[in-house]
């Protein structure tokens, strides 16, 4: 279950509780409601229509670290 | 042309089409006249008659039909009366023939505006000019509200197989190679995107185009070196390919990195949950070809407006299961199964 | 595609993958069973287990919502439409579960049910809206990734005094689930698990710390891009290797121990855990179930309309339940393929494309072939 995306935030609309929000070129509209602190060019998981939540980028840039270290230990 | 002898003219700026223009009386004689006949104009269709007599070269001759049925009636970069004349044009110049004429049979739901259907009508009559192939006869229904969805249109096109030319689903062998005339996806996320629920702000539009002119080139290429084409529509790339191997009785292998793919139609797949080798194409050729025949067909076909991003996706080989097989950009290999049922968007 | 296409990329695999192999001991046999459909798919879907040693082994998991629901709740859903007329709204994941007489959900439309597909609970707000002289119910499912989504329609149909909304509860809670694979009497053949990606960014990971302790199995929260599924594969290879058995965090990016507390909290404002519920595969689970609270029965479908209880019974044959505990493969079953096909699925694993055996037969049973 759960296909979640992450999008980035183009457009707040503070008055619906609604951001556009896009992959590439892509643009859907998303609720903010399970969101708090969020803002234009954050990304978030989307899922169901909902923001589920804030990506880290640097935990996200960790995670990638771990993958190139993986070779290093491994190539001479 | 004589006088009419209608009371006024067709009201194509509000008008609806009732039951009347289906009945066979004046109403229908005047839609014929002023909608159909007027943008379809040409000699075997001013014969009047119930049928279109011509004469044909001699030769082998293909006939194919398909209905079209599609909600939106308009989507980005098409709509149903092109699509209706690409479709036909599409299946029998698979065959590698050329196609010469068109039948049309409309089915129209009482109360589709006459406007919109005189702009089906005249998209259909751009589309059977720019492919060059007439149409000739045809036919008019109308039934009651609810009973369609605004406009069906079914159309039947013969062509003329060229000589040496012998092409056909069954004939795929290991070490074939499998090419593909531009990216996939398009049409179907084009629709999707149409749909009322999902607002794509993005420019995806329908691939919707003729592939004859296509073809003749590649046939006069390589006449005797093309053994299977089909244009993968419903069921997307991967239905096709499972037909082929099927009705070859062969296996493929295919790389996922070398088909090719718009980033937003990608991107698209991505939030629906779809794949995009099930989407569906109305523009693009799977052709399977001898190998030593590969580079020719891929530059001739890269000259072609509608072949500029062709790529050799891939080469047949042996499998009593007659499975299609990928292997994917990641490294790995999968198999691409037969769809299941239309692939609906998944959350899971 | 940022954050998606970085963790799919070829090169790190191979780099990944030459270090699993030097990481795994030769004369061990790692067993992990990856709990999330997601898992499954993103395994199958790219090729996941040719980049792995021959002695890792996934084991497809219950962790797709689709496949656990029972077949009677499906039952009553169609009943929904058939008796009472309301407007059945669901994800398009629903549509093709078989329910009790080969019927469906697809087929209940073709017979003039008025059965929509959403994307989203906010579709279904607006239907309500649109149609107020017609009930409109939503068939909700999904794990506490989807739940938020339902609680939010919630308590927007009560703020805006909807009264011809409610909502067929089947949200599904994924601790118990996995308490329950681990309780199961006969012994349980998995050494490790793959943790849920999203279900953990709702929950975060601290609700596995009890697991992983008292079990002593590992725990590794995975992503479900390919790179995430091999990186936390060789974690949990690592962790068997110096015997710990601990939570890790791999989805770093998107999963934090306490989770999302805004999401939890407005699913504890709506929803109360069901004393039991039945898994199709695994049998009733105490308290592995959501329904609406009391003070919101106003949007519970179960207390609008009369919803019997429905036994359906399962396929003679059929392995799902030894599948999803991992004591058997989708290839052991002698259903799989013969008459149970994703056409025509017999079991809870081949309903959905996550299922497992849903998975192994059109992606991966191309190994027993050659």
């Amino acid at each position: 279950m759960c296909l979640a995306l992450p999008a980035q935030i183009q457009i707040i609309h503070a008055d619906t509780g609604m951001a556009t929000v896009s992959v590439d070129n892509i643009k859907v509209e998303v609720s903010l409601a399970l969101v708090d602190d969020v803002q234009v060019g954050d990304y978030v998981l989307v899922h169901v229509g909902y923001a589920l939540n804030k990506i880290n980028e640097d935990e996200a840039i960790k995670t990638l670290a771990l993958f190139a270290e993986a070779g290093l230990t491994t190539t001479p | 042309m004589s006088m009419k002898p209608y009371t006024s003219k067709l009201d194509l700026s509000t008008g609806n089409v009732d039951l009347s223009h289906g009945g066979g009386g004046r109403a229908m004689a005047q839609l014929i006249d002023e909608l159909f006949i007027k943008h379809f104009d040409n000699d075997l269709l001013r014969q009047g008659n119930d049928q279109a007599m011509f004469t044909t070269k001699a030769g082998r001759l293909v006939i194919s039909t398909d209905g079209h049925v599609i909600s939106p009636l308009f989507f980005p970069g098409g709509d149903i009366g092109s699509l209706a004349v690409y479709g036909t044009v599409n299946d029998v110049a698979m065959s590698g023939a050329k196609p010469l004429y068109l039948a049309a049979g409309f089915i129209l739901e009482e109360g589709l505006p006459l406007a919109d259907l005189e702009r089906i009508v005249i998209s259909m009559a751009t589309a059977s000019h720019t492919t060059g192939t007439p149409i000739v006869t045809g036919d008019t229904k109308v039934v009651e509200r609810g009973k369609g969805d605004g406009v069906f249109i079914t159309t039947t096109g013969i062509g003329l197989v060229p000589e040496r030319v012998n092409i056909s689903s069954n004939r795929a062998r290991p070490g074939y190679s499998i090419l593909i005339n531009g990216s996939i996806g398009d049409h179907g996320i084009a629709i999707m995107a149409g749909r009322e629920n999902l607002q794509f702000g993005t420019s995806i539009v329908s691939d919707s185009a003729a592939l004859n002119t296509l073809v003749e080139v590649m046939v006069a290429a390589a006449p005797a070196d093309i053994y299977c084409l089909r244009d993968p529509t419903r069921g997307g790339l991967a239905t096709t390919l499972n037909e082929l191997a099927q009705q070859s009785g062969v296996g493929m292998l295919i790389d996922e990195a070398s088909i090719p793919m718009k980033p937003e139609v990608k991107a698209a797949c991505e939030i629906l949950g779809l794949d995009p080798l099930y989407v569906a194409n109305e523009g693009k050729l799977v052709c399977i070809c001898s190998a030593s025949a590969t580079d020719r067909l891929l530059a001739i076909m890269r000259q072609h407006p509608l072949g500029q991003d062709a790529m050799k996706i891939g080469v047949v080989i042996e499998d009593k299961h007659r499975l299609v097989q990928m292997t994917t950009a990641f490294g790995g290999r999968r198999i691409v199964d037969w769809p299941v049922g239309e692939q609906l968007p998944r959350i899971c | 595609m940022k954050y998606i296409s970085e963790f799919r990329r070829q090169d790190l695999a191979k780099l990944l993958a030459q270090t699993i192999a030097q990481t795994v001991d030769p004369k061990h046999h790692y067993r992990l069973m990856e709990f999330c459909g997601g898992h499954t798919h993103a395994i199958f879907r790219y090729g996941v287990q040719d980049l792995m040693p021959s002695n890792v082994e996934f084991i497809h998991g219950p962790g797709c919502p689709v496949c656990v629901l029972p077949i009677g709740r499906i039952d009553n859903a169609i009943q929904l439409v058939e008796r009472h007329d309301v407007i059945l709204c669901t994800y398009a994941d629903l549509m093709r579960v078989p329910a009790t007489g080969r019927t469906n959900l697809l087929k209940a439309k073709a017979a003039g049910g008025d059965i929509r597909m959403v994307y989203s609970t906010q579709d279904v707000l607006k239907i309500a809206r649109d149609n107020p002289h017609r009930q409109v119910v939503f068939f909700a499912i999904g794990f506490e990734t989807t739940t938020p989504a339902s609680a939010v329609a919630i308590k927007v149909a009560q703020a805006e005094g909807l009264t011809n909304f409610s909502v067929f509860c089947n949200h599904v809670l994924t601790p118990s689930a996995m308490q329950a694979i681990l309780d199961a009497p006969e012994p349980v053949a998995i050494d490790a698990f793959l943790g849920p990606s999203h279900v953990s960014s709702v929950i975060g990971s601290k609700p596995y710390e009890t697991f992983a302790d008292h079990y002593a199995k590992p725990i590794v929260i995975a992503g479900f891009e390919p790179l995430d599924v091999m990186q936390s594969a060789l974690m949990l290879i690592r962790q068997i290797n110096e015997g710990r058995h601990e939570v890790e965090n791999e989805y770093s990016r998107a999963v934090t121990r306490d989770g999302n507390l805004k999401a939890q909290g407005l699913v504890n404002e709506v929803f109360e855990r069901r004393p039991q519920f039945e898994w199709r595969g695994l049998g009733l689970i105490p308290n592995s179930a959501l329904k609406l609270k009391a003070e919101y029965a106003a949007f519970d479908a179960e207390r609008r309309f009369e919803m019997p209880a429905i036994q359906a019974s399962e396929v003679k044959g059929c392995e799902c339940p030894a599948i999803l505990r991992g004591a058997k493969k989708p290839k052991d079953c002698k259903l799989l393929g013969t008459v149970c096909t994703p056409e025509n699925p017999m079991g809870s694993c081949m309903v959905s494309s996550e299922g497992a055996c849903a998975a192994y037969w059109s992606y991966g049973r191309l190994r027993e072939n050659n």
